[in-house]
């Protein structure tokens, strides 16, 4: 299975292509649903921080979740069982690079599912599929 | 949630806010300049004091924003204080997508507060904020920095700021956005500062539904596919805007030394190319754009008195930055005019404006108009750059009288001190940097902004360098025209750079996805038209008659690349104009 990877953020320009993009696989427009977000380093002058899920496999965002919303992801990461949540954010605070975001209208989380459509969308090369690895 | 409807209204002075449904504007009027100006017409009562509590702002986006790609600008609009009449000016950055997530088409600005404010808007309403702390924060790039740390929404909100210019009313200052983006016509930031308004963030996370889910991506992939392989938009990614440096500067249009001259053997060195080759840094995107034309130099240097001790400052450059306090001021040490862009940037000044009226100046101080007593002491010479951070910095201060004058604009300051005939503005608005012939002129001259894209008369000239130049009266219908189609555009709020891909065929099949009801070309056409007419009906209220239009005598001395500008051309193609606006 292969995972999203931000393979050059000294690329990216801040377009947010990748977000329209994923919040588009919705069939809307706009960021409601976007489960990737590119902020700028403190600044535009600093560039570009490009903030995506990294398929954790052993993800802390499935750890705390009270109600067993989120299940392990063959690959690394995790998928939502929506009709379980209770929109209560703990699978936002306990990720540690801030990648699980938050639909508004919905109360529920934005899960990243890997699907690589973002990445078509990207004209910069920031963004590309790859295989899980180890260090 | 379809169509951003909803207007957001802000009152300074109560500071109090309400909020209503404008579907009425936003269903025929589309959104950005045809809603703007309707509010604006509704809320500025006749004869406002630009600098007076009475004068609002408004800012509107548009129906395809967070949809489609390269439909991400926020039009302004307010009464100019530079002008006395309609102020319109556009910006993009995060500010358009911003807006609308947070659930507005538009926002208008009332009133004005007693002490320093900031506002702080989201899906909820206005956060009135408490800004003494930070009014008389000289840089803009600073008042980001600070407000960026109180306020969420990092990588979807925009901070719209001001700097020292603003707070000082200078009647050219711009309002900066996401640091490298710019209301920066027509004096937008003093209004700002007159309100006692130091900045407005927006953030919001609202979605938006379509009603047509596969129409929606097929139109989306036929767009981002033509946005990336067009060769139009490969050239604002690669070299950017300044790309046109070096082709003005060989057909003698380049305006330089306050036209007295059209090109320059060193023009080179603050070209395009040379800057991208040696000072390139970064390139970034507005919002929704795969383009990124926003060029960033990187200019490294040591601190004089230590050693291997450097400082790297980020500095955007535009073709028409560089004309204006390159060119325009005889600056071809590229560091050095990368150093004035920097000071204009931090005070918070529109380039342009600010290049034309130091410009003015150095002739003026040339002539003999003025002397070292109006400069306080400064000799202004053209390439001067470290003079002219100076004077750039008593413009801000407004340490005299004339400074004072010259912060109120090139026709204002020779209206006092002379020199009418080589003060370049048009229509009260500084020139921008195409000298190309008459229709450029007859553009400036008759865009209801006095902005070269109004109509982009400039290109028209160009095409004649290898055509026929087009008689008066044909010109000015070509202007007609194509300024009442960037009515549309502007409407849609699509990016003029993208104003190919953006055809009508584009604009009706994304704008029935979008949610609107069906528009035909025809109705397209006519609407522009009526937009059009509205912004002049507005300008017409407010005093501006076409007859006292003044042309510098300077356009017609200096040859541009299609010979002496003759006069007698001018005057009958603008007087076509406006018989065909009055019609």
């Amino acid at each position: 299975m292969t995972r999203l990877a931000v393979v050059d953020a000294d690329r990216c320009v801040g377009c947010q292509l990748c977000m329209f993009a994923c919040n588009r696989r919705f069939g809307e427009g706009g960021l409601a649903k976007s489960a990737i977000r590119v902020r700028s380093a403190g600044g535009f002058e600093r560039g570009f921080v490009v903030v995506a899920c990294r398929a954790c496999p052993d993800p802390p965002c499935l750890k705390v979740c009270p109600v067993d919303a989120l299940e392990s992801r063959k690959g690394g990461g995790v998928i939502l069982k929506a009709g379980k949540c209770i929109g209560c954010h703990r699978c936002a605070e306990a990720c540690p690079v801030h990648a699980v975001f938050w639909d508004d209208e919905a109360n529920k989380p934005n899960i990243c599912v890997h699907c690589s459509y973002c990445v078509k969308y990207c004209p910069h090369e920031v963004l590309a599929m790859k295989e899980a690895e180890q260090l | 949630m379809r169509l951003p409807t909803r207007v957001l209204i802000a009152d300074l002075t109560a500071r109090r806010f309400t909020v209503e449904d404008r579907a009425d504007l936003f269903q025929y009027y589309i959104g950005g300049a045809g809603v703007a100006i309707n509010l604006l017409r509704e809320y500025c009562p006749e004869g406002a004091d630009p600098l007076g509590s009475e004068n609002p702002i408004v800012f509107a986006v548009g129906p395809l924003v967070g949809l489609y790609p390269l439909a991400s600008k926020t039009v302004a609009m307010f009464k100019s204080p530079l002008t006395g009449n309609l102020g319109e000016s556009h910006a993009g950055g995060r500010s358009a997508v911003a807006i609308r997530s947070a659930g507005y088409g538009a926002i208008v600005i009332r009133g004005a507060s007693e002490s320093p404010v900031y506002l702080s808007i989201d899906d909820k309403g206005v956060h009135f904020r408490d800004a003494s702390g930070i009014w008389g924060i000289a840089s803009s790039v600073t008042t980001g920095r600070i407000i960026r740390e109180l306020e969420t929404g990092a990588g979807t909100r925009t901070i719209m700021r001001i700097g020292g210019a603003g707070e000082r009313l200078v009647r050219y200052a711009s309002v900066i956005t996401e640091t490298y983006r710019h209301f920066g016509r027509l004096g937008l930031g003093a209004v700002f500062g007159s309100k006692k308004l130091k900045a407005v963030t927006v953030t919001g996370n609202h979605g938006f539904e379509v009603s047509d889910r596969r129409l929606y991506r097929e139109a989306y992939d036929d767009i981002y596919k033509r946005a990336v392989e067009s060769p139009v938009m490969k050239k604002y990614h690669d070299i950017g805007t300044s790309s046109n440096i070096m082709p003005l500067n060989l057909q003698k249009g380049l305006p330089t030394m306050n036209l007295t001259a059209t090109t320059s053997p060193d023009a080179e060195r603050i070209s395009g190319e040379i800057l991208a080759e040696h000072y390139l840094g970064r390139r970034v995107a507005c919002a929704h754009c795969p383009v990124a034309c926003i060029h960033i130099a990187a200019l490294r240097e040591p601190y004089e008195k230590e050693p291997y001790f450097y400082k790297t400052t980020m500095i955007p450059y535009d073709y028409e930055l560089i004309y204006a306090l390159g060119s325009m001021l005889g600056v071809f040490d590229e560091k050095a005019m990368l150093h004035l862009i920097d000071d204009v940037e931090i005070w918070g000044l529109d380039a342009m404006s600010t290049g034309v009226a130091l410009a003015w100046a150095t002739e003026a101080q040339e002539k003999g108009l003025i002397t070292q007593k109006e400069t306080l002491g400064l000799n202004l010479r053209w390439g001067d750059q470290p003079t002219y951070a100076k004077a750039v910095e008593h413009i801000v201060k407004q340490p005299n009288d004339f400074y004072s004058a010259l912060a109120r604009g090139v026709e204002k300051a020779s209206a006092i001190y002379g020199g009418a005939g080589f003060a370049l503005a048009f229509g009260g608005n500084e020139m921008p940097g195409y000298h190309t012939g008459p229709v450029g002129y007859v553009g400036y001259l008759t865009g209801a902004r006095h902005s070269h894209l109004d109509a982009a008369g400039y290109s028209i000239d160009q095409a004649a360098l290898n055509g026929k130049l087009p008689d008066p009266k044909a010109a000015a219908a070509k202007l007609f025209k194509e300024e009442a189609w960037r009515q549309i555009l502007s409407s849609l709020v699509v990016c003029f750079f993208a104003r190919g891909i953006y055809d009508k065929d584009t604009v009706q099949k994304t704008l029935e996805t979008a949610g609107h009801h069906k528009v035909s070309p025809e109705s397209l056409d006519k609407i522009g038209v009526e937009i059009l007419r509205e912004k002049n009906s507005f300008k017409k209220r407010e005093g501006f008659k076409p007859r006292d239009l003044r042309i510098p005598e300077r356009v017609f001395e200096t040859p541009s690349p299609l010979g002496k500008v003759d006069e007698k051309y001018l005057r009958e193609s603008v007087e076509e104009f406006y018989r065909l606006l009055y019609a």
